[in-house]
C-alpha cells in the first residue's frame, strides 16, 4: 500500500456552506465561492491512498462486479480498478434490478475508494487524547476487559450491536459470536427499521419479508404507498413504478403526512396525521365491505377470521376517519375505489408505517387490506415492503436480532439444539456459555436480549428491574450509528456510564465521539464491503455475490477477520469455526461460511443458495430478464435472479428460487407457494388450513399441516427418502432435517414443505388480536385519548416499558406541533459514511426542519432562519427552518441522517484528526421521544410533538 | 457524425440527484467543491404540480455563449457538442449572461474574489487537449465520447429520465413513452 503525503498547508478558513439544502442551492450557488470551500477539504498532513488522478489513463483495467451499499434495491455496477485503485465506475445496463440506473448515493459510490475521512488505524482514548494502537494490542486489551466483566457480571453485561452493512456471512458469524459468548444481547438496526413488519407480516401469513420483487411492480395496476417515499429512499424502485404508471396506466396513491417527492408523481395524495394509519386502513375497508368490493372467494379459501375485521371496520365510518386522520372523506373513498377498481394492486410501506408504538398492528392492517382485495400471491400484487440498508434483509434472516437464532428459529431449547447440530457442537457446551440463573422468572438463554432501540436503558436502568444479572457494562458498536436512536441524551449518558465502548466501523461514528469520556473508548477500523467479498440479500430476497473491488484501505481489517481474531483471544475460536476452513494466512474461507448457512437455514429456504450458485448468477446477471427476473437461457437457465428465498432443499436440488411468495398458480418446484401453516391446524375449533386452495400440481388438493417425518410415514412417502436421508430425517421435521430429504420429498409430490394454511387476521399471541387504533403517546389530539388510549405499562422481555404513564400527561399544550422524521436521497442511515462523501455532502449541508408557512408565520419564522426545536421530553436542537407547504399545518418533519452537533454545540473536536465528516448537524433524535412497540421494541420516531422558536 | 442532445423527461425525474453526483464522480479530477455542472431544478416545490428537471449545458445548435464570448474560446465538435478552451477563457462571465440555462460555472480563482476560468458540462467529451491526457483530465474531466460512451449523468439516471445521445435516438425513445402515456402527459402539464 502506497501512502502519499498531501499538502501540508493547514486550512485557516472555515468551510462556507452553500445554503440550507439542495432546494435552496440554485438560489445561493451564484453568490458562494467554491475555492475557499475546496481548500478546507484537504485536511492537515493527512495520509491518503493513491487516487484515480494518480493513475495513468492507459493502465490495465480490471472490472469487478459489485452491488451498491446504500439501500436494499441491490443495484449492480461495474467497478474499474487500475493499479489497485478504484478509478472508474460504469453502469451495468445489463443488471436486471437497475438497468444501469443509480440515485445520488449509487452514482457517488466510487468515493468509497478514496476514504479520506476513514479511521486509519486502531485507536484508544487516553486522558481525552486519541492514541494509536497496534491491532494486536487493541484486541488484547478489548478481550481482557470482556473477560473481566464476564467474571464479575456475567456474559449478559456485554452488548453486541451489529450491522445491516455486513455481508450475509458477516451477519451470521456475528450472531454466532454472540451465541458462543453466551448472550442474546445482540441486535442491529432492523430493530428500528422493519422489526414491526417482520413480526406483523410473519404472524399474518408466514414470512415477514417483501412478498414480490421490485421488478414485479411493473405488473401492478395500482400502487398504494403508505409511509413510503421511494423517490428519496429507494429511487431506483421508481424506475419500475414509473414503468407501471406509463405502460399499465397504474394508479399511484400516496398516504403520507408530507407531499413527498413520490406524491409529486401520484394520482392521489392523502395527508394523514402521523400515527393514524390504522383508522385510515379501516376507513378504506369500510368502503370495501360496504360496497362488496372484497374478494369473497379468496377470503373464503385462504383467509382466517376476516369477520373480526369486518366488525372493527364498522366502527370507522367516513366521518370518524376524517376526524381522526385529518384526511378528507372523499380522499379515503377514492383510495379504496382506486384499489378496488385497479387489481392487481400492490401495497408499499416503509418506516412511516413501521416506526410507531403500534407498528406491528400497522403492518398487519396493511396486510389485511391486501387480503380483503385478494391481491396476495399474484403478479403485480403483494406487499412490497422496501427494506432500508443494503443487507438488512440478510441480517434479519440470519438472526442478527435479540429474539432469534438465524432463520427465525427463535430461542427455544429446540432451536438451540438445531443450531448446535448445524455447528457440530455439543448443545451442553453451548448452554454452558450462558448465565444459568433466572431473573424475574426468565432464563437468559431463552429470553430475548436487550433491543438495539434501548441498549441505553440496559445501561441506565437499575439492575433489579432488568431480567438479567447486571446492567450492560461494555458494548460493541459494530457498523451502527447510534444517532439513529431516539432519546439521544440518554444515549449519551449511557455511553458515559459504561466501563468500555468499542467502535468497529470504517468511521468513528457517534458512539465514538458523542460521549463525555476521557478514557475507555476503542476505535477499530473495519473494511467496507468493497474491500471484501460475500453475499448480500436485497429487499426482494434475492442474493448477489459481491466481488472484492480493492484491498482494505489503510490498516482496516474485514469484519470477519476481526471477529475471528477476537474469538481466538477469547478462547472459543475452535468451536466458533469448527466447520470453517482457514487459508494459509489463517483467514476464514468465506464460502465455507455460506455453506454452513445453507446447512441450517431450512425455515426460509436459504438452504439451496450455495456460494457457487450465487456467483454464477452474479457473473451472468445479464442473462436474466429485467421484467420477469428469470433466465431464459445461459448457465442459470430457468432460475430467478439471486435465487430469492425460499430456495428450497439442498443446492443440488436446483430449486429456482421464489420471486412471488404464496403464489398458487405455480408448482413449488417453479417457485410456487401458499400461505404457511405456522400457527397450528385449528384455533378454538375453527380450521386454520386452506380450504380448496392449493399450489399448482400439489398431490394434497386441500390445506395441509407442515411436513414432519411422521407425516411422511402417514402419507406413505417415507420410502421416497434415501437411506442416508432417513437417518437425518428420523424424528425431525422440514425445519430441522439437515439432509433436506423431507423438503425434497414434499416437493416431489407438489407440496410446500411448510404446509398450506390460511392467512390470519387475528394474532392471538399479540397484545392486540386485531389492529386497534391507539393514539400516539405524544398526541396533539388530547380529545381522542380517552376513546383510543394506549396500553398499560408492561415488562417486555428484559426491560420495563412505559405507555399509559406517558400518554396521561398532557404535552400538547407546551408542544403543539406534530413531529415526524424521514430520509433524504443524498444520505443514508445515520449518515456518517455519506456525510463523509464530498459529492453527496455538497448537496445537503445543513440540518433543517420543514414547517408549514402558517405555523412559521405564527412564530415569526422565515425560510432559512435558525431555530431552536424542542422535543416533548425537553431535548433541544439548533437547526435551520425550511418553510414549505410540503408539510401540512400542525406537522413538522426532519431528516434523520445528521449528527455531530448536540444542543447547538459542535462535537467536531471529539473526532480523531482527519475524520470529521464534511457535514455535521443536529440529530433529530435528540428531540425525539419515548415510545416502543410492545411486540418488537420498535422505537416511535414518526409521531411525536415539539415546539419551535426562532434562535 | 451525430447531433448530441440531452432530454430530461420530467414525468420520470424524481429529483434524486443521481445525475449530479454521477457528474462529480466522472469528472472528479476537474471539479472542486461548489462546482456542479449539472443541477436538478424543481418547480412548484412541495405542492401539487411539483416537477423536476435536470439541467446542464444544452449544447445549443446556435449557442448564445459562443456568440457573445469576447475571447472566442468556444468551439463545436462535429457531434454538435459545445466545448470551450480554458486557456483562452478570460473568466469574464459574459457567457453566463447569455446562457438561458445557467450552465456556466465559476470557481473562485484567487484571494480577491476574482473569477476563475469558466467551467461547464462537456457532454463528457473533454476539451481541446489531447484525448485522455493529464491536461484534459485536470481541466475538463473525462472524455467518454472518445471511448464511445455517453455522458455519465444520463447513463446512471435512476429512472431513465435523463436521456443523452444522438437527437434522433433520444426522440425515438421519448416518442415511444409518449405513445404509451398520451400527449397530455408528455413532458409538462
Amino acid at each position: 500500500m502506497q501512502l502519499t503525503r498531501k499538502s501540508n498547508a493547514a486550512p485557516t478558513v472555515e468551510k462556507k456552506t452553500l445554503g440550507i439544502s439542495r432546494r435552496q442551492f440554485m438560489k445561493q450557488a451564484g453568490i458562494t465561492s467554491g475555492g475557499i470551500a475546496a481548500a478546507s477539504l484537504l485536511g492537515t498532513g493527512m495520509m491518503r491512498r493513491a487516487e484515480a488522478k494518480d493513475v495513468p489513463h492507459d493502465a490495465p483495467t480490471e472490472i469487478k462486479r459489485t452491488v451498491c451499499s446504500a439501500c436494499a434495491v441491490g443495484c449492480g455496477l461495474y467497478a474499474e480498478v487500475q493499479n489497485g485503485v478504484w478509478t472508474g465506475q460504469e453502469p451495468a445496463f445489463d443488471h436486471p434490478f437497475n438497468n444501469g440506473g443509480h440515485c445520488a448515493k449509487g452514482a457517488a459510490l466510487r468515493e468509497h475508494g478514496h476514504g479520506e475521512k476513514r479511521l486509519k488505524y486502531p485507536m484508544k482514548l487516553v486522558d481525552g487524547k486519541w492514541k494509536k494502537l497496534s491491532w494486536e494490542q487493541a484486541l488484547n486489551e478489548v478481550g481482557d476487559q470482556m473477560l473481566d466483566i464476564r467474571k464479575e457480571s456475567g456474559p449478559d453485561s456485554l452488548y453486541f450491536m451489529g450491522s445491516a452493512k455486513f455481508s450475509n456471512e458477516g451477519c451470521y458469524m456475528y450472531r454466532k459470536f454472540a451465541a458462543m459468548w453466551g448472550t442474546n444481547n445482540v441486535d442491529h438496526s432492523a430493530r428500528i427499521c422493519h422489526s414491526t413488519t417482520v413480526a406483523g407480516v410473519a404472524n399474518t401469513w408466514g414470512y415477514g419479508a417483501q412478498t414480490n420483487s421490485f421488478n414485479d411492480i411493473q405488473n401492478a395496476n395500482a400502487i398504494f404507498f403508505i409511509g413510503a417515499n421511494p423517490a428519496e429512499a429507494h429511487p431506483v424502485a421508481m424506475q419500475h413504478i414509473l414503468i407501471a404508471k406509463e405502460k399499465n396506466n397504474a394508479k399511484l396513491i400516496v398516504v403520507d403526512p408530507r407531499f413527498s417527492r413520490t406524491a409529486a408523481h401520484a394520482d392521489l395524495h392523502c395527508d394523514l396525521r402521523p400515527g393514524t394509519d390504522i383508522p385510515f386502513i379501516y376507513g378504506m375497508l369500510w368502503h370495501i365491505f360496504e360496497n362488496g368490493w372484497e374478494d369473497k372467494t379468496f377470503i373464503q379459501e385462504r383467509v382466517f377470521e376476516m369477520e373480526s375485521i369486518r366488525a372493527e371496520a364498522k366502527k370507522f365510518p367516513p366521518k370518524e376517519v376524517a376526524n381522526i386522520t385529518g384526511c378528507r372523506e372523499e380522499d379515503v373513498y377514492q383510495a379504496a375505489k382506486l384499489m378496488a377498481d385497479n387489481r392487481p394492486g400492490t401495497v408499499v410501506w416503509c418506516m412511516g408505517g413501521t416506526q410507531h408504538h403500534v407498528g406491528n398492528a400497522n403492518t398487519r392492517a396493511y396486510c389485511i387490506l391486501q387480503l380483503a382485495l385478494g391481491n396476495m400471491g399474484v403478479k403485480g400484487g403483494g406487499t412490497n415492503i422496501f427494506r432500508g440498508h443494503d443487507n438488512v434483509q440478510g441480517a434479519t434472516d440470519l438472526g442478527l436480532l435479540f429474539d432469534t437464532l438465524p432463520g427465525y428459529y427463535g430461542l427455544k431449547t429446540g432451536s438451540w439444539k438445531h443450531w448446535s447440530h448445524v455447528w457440530d457442537l455439543d448443545f451442553d457446551w453451548v448452554k454452558s456459555r450462558f448465565d444459568q440463573n433466572s431473573y424475574l422468572g426468565r432464563i437468559p438463554m431463552n429470553t430475548p436480549g436487550i433491543p438495539c432501540s434501548r441498549w441505553h436503558d440496559g445501561v441506565l436502568e437499575t439492575p433489579e428491574k432488568l431480567a438479567q444479572k447486571d446492567r450492560i457494562r461494555m458494548a460493541f458498536f459494530w457498523g451502527q450509528s447510534v444517532n439513529t436512536e431516539t432519546r439521544q441524551r440518554d444515549v449519551r449518558d449511557a455511553l458515559d456510564k459504561m466501563d468500555t465502548v468499542v467502535v468497529v466501523d470504517p468511521f468513528p461514528t457517534m458512539a465514538g465521539v458523542m460521549h463525555r469520556r476521557k478514557n475507555g473508548v476503542y476505535l477499530l477500523p473495519a473494511a467496507t464491503q468493497f474491500e471484501t467479498e460475500g453475499s448480500v440479500s436485497n429487499s426482494g430476497r434475492s442474493q448477489q455475490w459481491r466481488e472484492k473491488v480493492i484491498e482494505p484501505l489503510f490498516e482496516s481489517k474485514t469484519d470477519l477477520e476481526i471477529m475471528y481474531r477476537l474469538s481466538q483471544k477469547l478462547g472459543f475460536a475452535d468451536e466458533y469455526t469448527k466447520r470453517i476452513a482457514k487459508d494459509e494466512k489463517d483467514v476464514l474461507v468465506i464460502e465455507d461460511i455460506t455453506r454452513e448457512i445453507n446447512r441450517g437455514m431450512w425455515t426460509i429456504g436459504m438452504s439451496g443458495q450455495s456460494p457457487e450458485r450465487l456467483k454464477l448468477h452474479t457473473q451472468n446477471w445479464g442473462t436474466f430478464s429485467n421484467t420477469t427476473l428469470e433466465a431464459l437461457g445461459g448457465p442459470a437457465k430457468g432460475d430467478t435472479y439471486g435465487l430469492p428465498w425460499p430456495c428450497w432443499g439442498t443446492p443440488e436440488q436446483k430449486h429456482p428460487g421464489t420471486q412471488i411468495l404464496y403464489n398458487t398458480s405455480r408448482h413449488v418446484l417453479e417457485g410456487g407457494g401458499n400461505f404457511r401453516a405456522r400457527f397450528g391446524v385449528e384455533y378454538k375449533g375453527k380450521n386454520l388450513l386452506a380450504e380448496g386452495s392449493f399450489s399448482k400440481g400439489a398431490e394434497i388438493q386441500d390445506g395441509y399441516p407442515e411436513f414432519t417425518a411422521d407425516m411422511l410415514k402417514q402419507l406413505g412417502w417415507w420410502d421416497d427418502l434415501t437411506a442416508e436421508e432417513k437417518v437425518e430425517a428420523e424424528g425431525r421435521n422440514w425445519k430441522t432435517d439437515v439432509s433436506g430429504g423431507i423438503q425434497r420429498v414434499a416437493m416431489k409430490h407438489g407440496c410446500i414443505p411448510y404446509g398450506n394454511a390460511k392467512a390470519r387476521c387475528i394474532v392471538w399471541t399479540f397484545p392486540d388480536e386485531i389492529p386497534i387504533h391507539r393514539e400516539p403517546l405524544y398526541t396533539p389530539r388530547r380529545d381522542l385519548v380517552s376513546k383510543y388510549p394506549t396500553y398499560d405499562d408492561m415488562q417486555v422481555h428484559r426491560l420495563p416499558t412505559l405507555y399509559k404513564s406517558i400518554q396521561e400527561k398532557d404535552s400538547a399544550a407546551k408542544y403543539p406541533l406534530g413531529l415526524t422524521s424521514g430520509r433524504l436521497v443524498e444520505y443514508e442511515g445515520g449518515g456518517e459514511e455519506s456525510r463523509c462523501n464530498p459529492w453527496l455532502a455538497e448537496l445537503q449541508q445543513e440540518m433543517f426542519v420543514e414547517i408549514n408557512p402558517a405555523d412559521a408565520a405564527d412564530r415569526a419564522i422565515r425560510d432559512g432562519d435558525t431555530v431552536w426545536l424542542e422535543g416533548a421530553e425537553g431535548g433541544r436542537i439548533k437547526i435551520k427552518a425550511m418553510v414549505t407547504p410540503r408539510v401540512k399545518v400542525g406537522v413538522t418533519w426532519m431528516p434523520y441522517h445528521f449528527a455531530g452537533h448536540m444542543h447547538g454545540e459542535s462535537l467536531a473536536a471529539n473526532y480523531p484528526e482527519g475524520t470529521v465528516p464534511y457535514v455535521l448537524g443536529e440529530s433529530c433524535n435528540t428531540a425525539l421521544t419515548y415510545g416502543y412497540d410492545p411486540v418488537t421494541q420498535m422505537q416511535e420516531t414518526k409521531a411525536s410533538l415539539c415546539q419551535i422558536v426562532k434562535a | 457524425m451525430a447531433t448530441m442532445k440531452f432530454l430530461c423527461d420530467t414525468k420520470r425525474c424524481i429529483e434524486c440527484n443521481g445525475c449530479v453526483t454521477a457528474c462529480k464522480n466522472e469528472n472528479d479530477s476537474a471539479l472542486e467543491w461548489g462546482i456542479q455542472r449539472r443541477r436538478v431544478v424543481t418547480i412548484n416545490d412541495g405542492v401539487k404540480g411539483e416537477a423536476s428537471i435536470s439541467v446542464a449545458c444544452m449544447h445549443c445548435s446556435d449557442a448564445p455563449c459562443m456568440a457573445v464570448c469576447p475571447a472566442n474560446c468556444f468551439y463545436k465538435t462535429e457531434d454538435g457538442i459545445v466545448l470551450h478552451d480554458k486557456d483562452t477563457c478570460i473568466g469574464c462571465g459574459y457567457c453566463l449572461y447569455a446562457c438561458p440555462f445557467g450552465a456556466p460555472q465559476f470557481p473562485q480563482g484567487g484571494a480577491f474574489g476574482a473569477r476563475g476560468k469558466m467551467d461547464k458540462c462537456t457532454f463528457c467529451a473533454g476539451g481541446p487537449e489531447e484525448n485522455h491526457s493529464d491536461a484534459e483530465r485536470q481541466k475538463y474531466g473525462s472524455n467518454r465520447i472518445a471511448e464511445g460512451k455517453l455522458p455519465m449523468c444520463a447513463e446512471l439516471c435512476a429512472t431513465k429520465s435523463l436521456l443523452a445521445g444522438d437527437a434522433e435516438m433520444v426522440s425515438a425513445i421519448f416518442r415511444e413513452r409518449v405513445a404509451y402515456r398520451g400527449s397530455k402527459n408528455a413532458i409538462w402539464g
